[in-house]
């Protein structure tokens, strides 16, 4: 581990209108080191990485290799050996996977201009090789799973062979298995003299793969320290300004008559055979890896994508479900997966996104009775200490965990039996997460029935009374909460 | 968790908070500016022509923009929902020819006015059924009926207007109510009950959920397909109200009736603020994007400024207000 210092930002300050974002922050970063950036949502994280990516500019010097660094933008940023791995996927889903990492510098005839296509997908070939990722680089981006996309993502950043790579919450989309995949790559680059900055809310991977950990929070630098330095709880601590002892406040709650049974659900392609029941007052855990088909059976039960054969019993009796309106009538409520694609109307307000889901109880004479709606509304906000400044706010500019909390509203407005949580807490911080499954329980002593679907294992085995694992579409085995931890759930799955 | 909530900035939702000045001036500018260009507008064009602010001139304003008015306001309901009805101008033709050739006498004025408004609605519902069962682009789908429409009305009418229509069909163009002329009546009463429907009914929550994310729409148990068909059916309504009243202005239905009327429906809508994106939009705003197109066209006329040059500086307007949407989308 060198002690080689390769970045150095100093007093970055960074303003937007009414806000603060940045407060003189400080980071430096060792050659040949994995620093991880932890803090809140909306602790400053991602501002900071695109004032380093070029994306924004902010007050302060930054000097990295030794030299002050000024950029005219992210291309200028990866032609001095910084790139960065992004949050969220863009891809060119038409395009090849081949095409897609050389977008912009691709191998050309001369000085023609001519796509030199075999010389493309050679390079792409030779890349995945030393990266070890099996991918075809001719397969399109379309036909990808999520995770595949992502260690796509990762190889474009690795492929500008940077000095520097900023990775923003690399794993956020991707299964256990390539996340040990991504380590190694990690670690590979470090030996190389790669220095790596780590943004995750997953601090078993931080303290896994990192060698120092820089705290923000609300735009203010906290301190930097050996990983060897913190545990958990410190780490926490630090994050959030306020001791939260255990992550995971399971109350237990009593758990009554079956609500929902599913009887030999099945969609082609998809999943087969899904038995299960869930009871008043529980919680029920859905585990498996990304692409395990956890999705598509939830989704089918809500009547999303309705399933080809098999039967679904609400309190006994037999229902159909053919439209998520079916669902929303026999008082379900669901959560989805991911809060921009299928959540929230990022358009709308706050007010308005809480009420979709159930406007009929507004509606006086066929018109919406506003004062009913705040009325219902200011509860919601502060039952779930959504900070919000009014209800007119557009939900886009709330932050992630808020965001998730405004649209966990929009169900609770209906008063549901059965609620079911896609990733719950997905991208959503400490604080807004411990207050989430927090909520969990309450519903769940309140007799509500919860269907939980989760990647992090961490949370699953925290929260539910009990754990049904699933692998490519089938139902593997069922544990109780005593029985269940992380080495099970992966045997049964694999098994 | 109790130290917690003491900690944390609990945000008031009701109480009084600190205003941010500068944060409600932009707020008032980005709600209220186009409002605010239009009265800049008609105060510009009251200095350089004396017989702009007349309340001859005024009153003709807002009843040529009344048909384009209407006709624009379902165009927005159609654009919230992210789609686009580039149908609307042949719709006209079509009702017009359709509605006038029973408001020649012998029946009763119910009859064209029936006709007129059925035909509107029926070819927003295959509008709407094409664009939605069918999985075919809004865009498409409209453009196909804007042809076909254009072609049915010439083949009805062989090609030649329709002419002598009765006293009370004529009414609906050129009769005063309450001291107003009838189309400025309807203008405001449309635009009323199309704010109320898009503000404060489910239809239009509906509207606007389905423009801000289809999918999350769907979940929330709205039939997104069916709205969307209603969508459709309104605007086409709207336009046969509109081609109603353009048909008694002129006293014909004419085949060759409300070319380009689609393009500056949607140019009233987009200047108005309603984003192409969807879910953004209203009805005033509409209201008043079509009265700056009118009061543009007036006040450059009474300037004798040519007709070329009108078309420029509309164009002109219609780019700018997408450019400052855009800005104002990119921003946050």
């Amino acid at each position: 581990m060198g002690e080689e210092i390769l970045l150095e930002m100093k007093d970055i300050s960074k303003e937007f209108p009414g806000v603060k974002a940045l407060d003189k922050i400080q980071l430096t970063v060792k050659k040949g080191t994995v620093h991880a950036l932890m803090g809140e949502n909306g602790a400053g994280k991602s501002t900071l990485m695109k004032i380093l990516f070029g994306i924004y500019s902010g007050s302060g010097t930054i000097s990295f290799k030794g030299e002050e660094l000024k950029l005219s933008g992210p291309k200028d940023a990866l032609k001095k050996g910084i790139s960065m791995i992004h949050q969220e996927l863009n891809p060119i889903p038409e395009m090849t996977v081949a095409e897609n990492i050389f977008l912009g510098r691709e191998p050309v005839y001369g000085k023609t201009g001519w796509v030199n296509k075999k010389k493309l997908v050679q390079q792409t070939a030779e890349l995945f090789e030393t990266l070890n990722i099996p991918i075809d680089p001719t397969t399109k981006m379309k036909d990808l799973t999520i995770a595949s996309m992502q260690m796509v993502e990762i190889a474009m950043a690795v492929s500008h062979s940077a000095d520097l790579i900023i990775m923003d919450e690399p794993t956020s989309a991707i299964t256990d298995k390539e996340v040990k995949y991504l380590f190694e790559i990690i670690r590979s680059l470090k030996s190389k003299g790669v220095a790596i900055i780590y943004i995750s809310h997953k601090m078993d991977e931080v303290f896994r793969i990192c060698d120092e950990i820089t705290v923000l929070r609300d735009g203010q630098y906290i301190g930097t320290k050996r990983t060897d330095e913190l545990d958990h709880d410190s780490l926490t601590q630090m994050m959030v300004g306020r001791e939260i002892k255990q992550v995971f406040h399971k109350e237990p709650a009593e758990i009554k008559e079956v609500i929902l049974s599913v009887k030999n659900l099945s969609k082609e392609g998809k999943f087969k055979n899904i038995s299960f029941e869930v009871r008043k007052g529980e919680i029920l855990g859905i585990a498996g890896l990304m692409g395990a088909g956890r999705t598509e059976v939830i989704e089918s039960i809500f009547g999303v994508d309705p399933p080809t054969s098999g039967e679904i019993y609400l309190c006994g009796k037999p229902i159909k479900i053919k439209h998520p309106s079916d669902a929303i009538r026999h008082k379900i409520g669901l959560l989805t997966e991911d809060r921009k694609l299928t959540g929230a109307f990022l358009p709308l307000s706050v007010k308005e996104n809480m009420i979709m889901s159930g406007m009929n109880k507004f509606l006086n004479f066929g018109f919406v009775n506003g004062g009913k709606v705040k009325q219902s509304c200011v509860s919601m906000v502060e039952k779930l200490n959504i900070k919000t400044p009014n209800l007119n706010k557009l939900i886009m500019n709330l932050s992630g965990g808020n965001q998730q909390k405004v649209l966990l509203a929009r169900w609770l407005l209906n008063d549901p039996d059965l609620l079911i949580l896609d990733e719950p807490t997905r991208g959503v911080d400490v604080g807004a997460k411990a207050e989430i499954h927090k909520l969990m329980c309450k519903l769940a002593q309140e007799g509500k029935a919860i269907i939980m679907i989760s990647s992090e294992m961490p949370e699953i085995l925290g929260m539910s009374d009990r754990i049904l694992v699933m692998h490519e579409g089938h139902f593997k085995g069922e544990l109780s909460r005593e029985e269940a931890n992380q080495e099970r759930i992966l045997q049964i799955a694999f098994q | 968790m109790k130290n917690q909530q003491t900690i944390e900035k609990q945000a008031p939702v009701n109480g009084r908070v600190r205003v941010d000045w500068k944060e409600k001036g932009s707020e008032v500018v980005s709600r209220y500016g186009i409002f605010l260009i239009f009265l800049g507008m008609v105060a510009l064009m009251s200095i350089l022509t004396p017989h702009f602010f007349t309340y001859f001139n005024l009153i003709n304003v807002v009843r040529q923009v009344s048909f384009i008015g209407i006709v624009a306001m379902g165009v927005t309901f159609v654009i919230i929902t992210k789609g686009i009805d580039l149908s609307s101008g042949s719709v006209i033709a079509l009702v017009s020819v359709m509605a006038a050739s029973f408001a020649q006498g012998g029946h009763s004025l119910v009859v064209p006015i029936l006709i007129g408004l059925g035909i509107g609605a029926l070819t927003g519902l295959i509008n709407g059924t094409i664009a939605t069962k069918g999985m075919i682009p809004p865009f498409i789908a409209t453009l196909g009926m804007m042809t076909a429409a254009r072609g049915m009305a010439l083949l009805y009418s062989n090609g030649r207007p329709i002419g002598n229509l009765t006293d009370s069909f004529l009414f609906m163009g050129s009769g005063d109510l309450l001291g107003l002329p009838f189309p400025i009546i309807m203008f405001l009463v449309m635009g009323l009950i199309s704010h109320l429907l898009l503000n404060n009914t489910k239809f239009g929550k509906s509207t606007y959920a389905i423009g801000g994310n289809e999918q999350a729409a769907r979940i929330c148990g709205i039939n997104v397909d069916r709205h969307l068909i209603l969508v459709y059916t309104y605007a086409g309504f709207l336009t046969g109200i509109a081609a109603l009243m353009l048909t008694a202005r002129i006293s014909a239905g004419q085949p060759s009736m409300g070319v380009m009327y689609e393009l500056d429906a949607i140019a009233a809508a987009v200047i108005g603020g309603t984003s192409l994106t969807g879910g953004i939009g209203t009805i005033p705003g509409t209201m008043i994007g079509a009265l700056i197109i009118g009061v543009l066209n007036n006040g450059l006329d009474l300037m004798n400024v040519s007709s070329y040059w009108q078309q420029i500086l509309k164009g002109i307007i219609i780019v700018t207000a997408v450019l400052i949407d855009s800005r104002k989308n990119r921003k946050s």
